[in-house]
This record gives C-alpha cells, structure tokens and sequence, in this order.
C-alpha cells in the first residue's frame, strides 16, 4: 500500500493549487488572520498558465476610466462578461484597482511607460479596459509576498480529493506527495478549501495529436480543481459550450492579444473590420469576436489566415518583441528565432487550438463561495466569471478574506485521517501501483480525447444522438479502466490521476451540453439548428447527487 | 528532446528540476545533473532556461510545433515598388 504521511496537517486555510488566484488568496487569508498551507502541484515560482508571465490585466482605475458604470458597460461587451453573472463581475471590477496599486508596490511592473497604459483587446473608439503589465516575474513575487506572511508551501503535492463532514462542510483534504520517486499520501486538515487549479486543459486532442502537451494553457492545469469538488457536490456550470483558443498555428501558445498586428488572407487583405494596420492601442480584436475564425475560414476555403506585424515602425516592433516577454512567450520569441521568422517581414499562421474550459467550471457566488460550506473557487476554473489574470487576483483576495472569515465560525474536525475517501483512495492509487501490467495514463487521456473529440464535438455538429452514444461509451470506458490502469512512479500516478478526472469532466460536459436544447455559437445542433432567444444568457448547470447528476439551466444573475 | 541541458556547464543545483511545471525532470536529486525523463510532457514554458543560473539549458521544439510563416505581400510590394 501506498503510504500516508504520519503527519496530518492542519491549517485554517488550505489552498488547492497555487497559482495567481490561490496566491492571492492564500495572501489575503494570511492577512486576515488564517494560518495558510498552498498545495501545489509543481512549484509555485512557476506553475500554471501564468508560470513566466501576461500581460494584460483587466480593472477598474479611477483616474483612468471615471465612471464606473460606463467601465461595467464596456466591460460586459469584452471578453470579460462572458458567460458572467453580474454580482461577481461587479464586485470583481470594484477591487482591482487596490490590487494593481499593491502589485505595483510588490515589484511587478504594472505602470508600464511610468503611466497606467491600457492597450489591447479593444474596441476602437471605446473605452479600454485591458491593463498592459509585465508579469514576467509575476509568480516568483506572489511567492515570496506569501512567504513574508508565513504561507507555508507544498510544492510538488496535487490535490486529488476534497474531504467533507457531517453537514457536507470541508473538512480537509488529500493530495499526493510526487517529490520523490515512489509516492506518499498526504492528509490536510482544514476549516476551509480554496481551490483554484486553473482551466481544465487536456479535454480535448492537442492541435498536434501527436504532441499531446502542446496546448495554449499550462498542460498540468486539467481539472483537479473540477474533480474534485465536483465529487463532494459542487455545481459546475457552463460546461456545456467550451473555449476555443487561437494562436500561431502548431505552436500553442496562449497570448494572441499580445500581437501588435492585423489579421490578413494570403493576399494581405484584412479579415476584420476593426483595424488597418497594426494599433498598439486596440490590438486585433477581430479574434476576440469571432473565436473560430481560423477555422472558420480554412474550412470554407477562405482561409489560411494571418497575423500580419510587418507595418509596424521599428521601435514599435521592439516594443512588440519585449511584450512577448511580459507575456511569458520567450520561447515564442526563441523559437521564432530559431526557424528566421522576422516579424518585419514574415506573417504567422494563426489557427484555432484545442477547445479548453477556461472560465467554465465551479460555480461561486460574489464572495467566491461554493455551495459547499468552506468551498471557495477562484481563477480560471470558475465557471460563472472570467477575467483571466485580474479575475484571479481580486476574486483571490476576496475568496482569502471570505474563507478566512468564515473559519471564525466553525471548528475542525476532530480527525480526518480515516475519513473513508482517504481509505478507499489509497485503495485504489495503491491497486495502480502493483499491477504489473495494463495501461497507463496517456491511454486513458487519449481515448478521452477522442471520445470527446468525437462526441462532444465543437468543429463538428452536435446532436443528442451523439451526446446519447458518447455518454454510453464513456460508462463502458469507466468500466474498462476503473480496474486497470498501472502506473510505476509518482510522476505517473500525478498523470492517471488527472486522466480520471478528465473522464469525469467529460461526462458531466456531455450531459451539460445534451441539455442546451438550440444551436447557440460553438454549439451547433443538428437536431436544434436555431439559436433560441429565451436561452439567451442562460447557463446550464450540473450537480452530483445520490441519485446521480443533476442538470439544470438557469438565467444569469443580472442587477 | 525539449530542455537540453549542457553537461559541461551544469551545477547540478537542480534548480530546473525543482522549478518545472510539468515535471519533465521527474524528482529533485541532489548533486546529480538532472535527467529530461519525460520530455513529451514539456509546456515549452522556458522556465528552465531563464532560471538557471549558469545558462547551461536551450530548448529544442519538436517538429510538430513547427511555426508556419510567410512573407506579407505588403512586404513584397513594398520591395517592387522600391524596385529591389
């Protein structure tokens, strides 16, 4: 058997992942009083899809934008106020001034230029709510501003299982120690539970099947923080039509807003109407709009398309260069160089990557709290609210501040080190590790994958007889698998770990997605080929219950 | 395969191997040059190569990831109209 930590450990506060979100939570709640433990799946310095930087940040500056009520109506028409409910995105917007100011102070360059320079993912003639920052060395600061508060850091300790009481209150939860070879078991003791394990990734085939990691998001980001919480009652939502991301073709990189360019054809003509030539300012947002347009337009033979850099003067093309590094993509920049593309004289294919559940997910409320008591969910795996890189870090701070308060209320659990999920998962991972043959974790991934690729699709059409045989043959999958996957190491058992999940997710987006009864953007049915107004900014939901999953649709909170 | 990592200049602090997300360097082992055990699970993040502190890894990108680029037509007219 697999062994388990002979030290439980127990803290207020127990982060799930420590990435923008989880650090800034794990630093408000420290602030607050909270002794707080980060368990993180690599090392916080540099894990995530944040892991060497971004740069755009959106928020609220006074001096900037005056009124806040013209900034909340640009802000819903971005990317933004997506798949929102406006009790969040409000409360969001109102804290993320205080966090530029703190960043700032903290060493992470939020003033670029010495002013407060708003560029990008903008409309023209529209007030802009994308703040330009170099987030370069983003993590390695949050680290070391929760260190200072006495956080202390697991590295190298995925969280796989939540643990609930009585009530259906956390009460801690199980990870697994991958710092060396051979695994160990690690048991938390916990009042309250912020999870924030970023975009579940790997759901479906890279954009280069063969390369399966080679995808936009940080590959290590796949649903724990779904799973998870899932499995003790969480409603997830909005599962049901996933995100497309773009960027150059073949090499997935999230970042296209970082591009100082214009989308063109092969003969150079633009495709959208936004802007001529390259704007600092605006950026491209055509993409933004029209998230599928790569594919789109290969498809009806109107396609490649580009992204053309080639007008910009010179000083603005170093500015675009050193952006790239802000944003984290030096090996954009490295590999780029490597192959002798000059952004002066080349365009780069773009294409539409994988779909992602970036910002679908947990649902929260305002306070970042779950329906779980002592479940909080911030940061790109929330399902209700998206706001990338600020989204995290306000949501993180007031989620800290939320849990934190609420560890006032009530007590520990006597012992958690029985708990029978503990129990039967050292069972089951312990089962992986002495079979001696069957097959391994990359097998699973993939026929998910494929099962969703399949029968979930996004580039193709959907149709209740797809959702119908995939939902059966992801039953008959469980079945094959359940006693028989095999790892050999820690590191493999991380990863079969996070196929599983995979799995679960993937059944509850089916289900999700058999309940939107219309055609409705990246979701297109067969059997309902029209786009249903009175679904419009409606979000389906689905919670696990003894009697199996339940799914609902519900219209989005508005004020 | 992805991080490639100068045997000469490496410390073997394993800085890389504590810092990566994906884990490609698989544990942290003290005072042995780390190992690249699962490269096909590299991000190509670069994290590896700007944290080390002798400089001693490059990244090499699959095939695959390939970028495909040509050059703009503005580029080309531009160039006839200056008659190169």
């Amino acid at each position: 058997m697999i062994p388990i930590s002979s030290q439980v450990k127990t803290c207020d506060v127990l982060i799930m992942g420590g990435g923008i979100g989880g650090l800034m939570a794990a630093i408000a709640a420290a602030d607050a009083g909270a002794s707080v433990i980060v368990a993180e799946k690599s090392d916080t310095r540099r894990s995530g899809s944040g892991a060497t930087g971004n740069d755009h940040f959106v928020c609220y500056i006074p001096e900037v934008h005056g009124d806040f009520e013209a900034y909340m109506r640009e802000l819903k028409t971005t990317q933004a106020g997506l798949n929102a409910d406006e009790p969040i995105l409000r409360k969001f917007a109102s804290r993320t001034f205080e966090i530029c100011q703190d960043w700032h102070e903290w060493g992470i360059n939020m003033r670029v230029g010495g002013q407060w320079t708003f560029e990008g993912h903008a409309y023209p003639g529209h007030m802009r709510t994308h703040l330009k920052y170099d987030g370069h060395d983003q993590k390695k600061i949050l680290t070391s501003q929760a260190k200072k508060r006495g956080v202390v850091i697991d590295n190298h300790s995925p969280i796989t299982e939540l643990l609930t009481g009585g009530r259906g209150q956390i009460t801690g939860a199980l990870a697994i120690d991958v710092s060396r070879e051979q695994p160990e078991l690690k048991v938390y003791r916990c009042k309250a539970v912020v999870t924030a394990t970023g975009s579940t990734n790997r759901i479906y085939s890279s954009c280069t099947p063969a390369w399966m990691f080679n995808i936009a998001g940080c590959p290590a980001c796949c649903g724990g923080g779904l799973g998870a919480p899932y499995r003790v009652g969480a409603t997830l939502v909005n599962l049901d039509i996933p995100g497309m991301p773009a960027g150059p073709k073949y090499f997935s990189r999230a970042g296209k807003g970082t591009w100082i360019g214009v989308l063109r054809d092969l003969e150079g003509k633009n495709i959208g109407p936004f802007v001529d030539k390259p704007s600092r300012e605006h950026g491209d947002i055509t993409s933004d709009v029209w998230p599928s347009v790569f594919y789109d337009k290969m498809k009806d033979g109107t396609g490649p398309v580009y992204i053309d850099c080639t007008d910009l003067p010179e000083e603005e093309m170093q500015y675009l260069y050193w952006a790239f590094t802000c944003e984290g993509d030096t090996s954009l920049v490295d590999a780029m160089n490597q192959q002798n593309i000059d952004l002066r004289e080349k365009m780069v294919e773009f294409g539409s990557y994988e779909c992602t559940l970036l910002g679908r997910g947990v649902q929260i409320d305002a306070n970042a709290a779950t329906n779980v008591p002592g479940l909080y969910a911030v940061g790109d795996q929330v399902g209700n609210f998206l706001s990338h890189i600020s989204g995290a870090a306000a949501m993180g701070r007031i989620a800290g501040e939320c849990a934190s308060a609420y560890c006032g209320t009530v007590d520990f659990a006597p012992s958690v080190e029985d708990h029978p999920t503990v129990r039967e998962r050292q069972a089951f991972y312990s089962a992986m590790m002495e079979r001696t043959n069957g097959p391994g974790w990359k097998e699973l991934n993939i026929i998910v994958n494929q099962l969703m690729d399949d029968y979930c699709p996004v580039f193709q059409i959907r149709s209740g007889g797809k959702f119908e045989a995939g939902l059966g043959y992801f039953q008959d999958l469980r079945r094959l698998c359940a006693g028989s996957v095999q790892c050999s190491n820690a590191h493999e058992l991380m990863r079969a770990a996070e196929a599983f999940d995979l799995l679960e997710i993937g059944e509850a987006m089916i289900r999700s997605a058999r309940a939107r009864q219309e055609t409705r953007g990246l979701h297109r049915r067969a059997d309902f080929p029209f786009t249903n107004p009175l679904l419009a900014n409606h979000f389906v939901t689905i919670t696990k219950t003894a009697s199996g999953p339940k799914v609902d649709i519900r219209p989005a909170q508005v004020l | 395969m992805p991080p490639v990592i100068d045997q000469k200049k490496c410390t073997a602090c394993n800085t890389c191997a504590q810092i990566c997300c994906m884990n490609v360097f698989g544990p942290v082992t003290s005072r042995e040059i780390p190992q690249v055990r699962y490269p096909e699970e590299c991000w190509h993040c670069r994290a590896c190569v700007m944290d080390c502190p002798v400089q001693a890894i490059e990244l090499r990108y699959p095939l695959p990831m390939m970028m495909l680029a040509r050059t703009s037509p503005r580029v080309e007219q531009r160039r006839k109209e200056e008659g190169k």
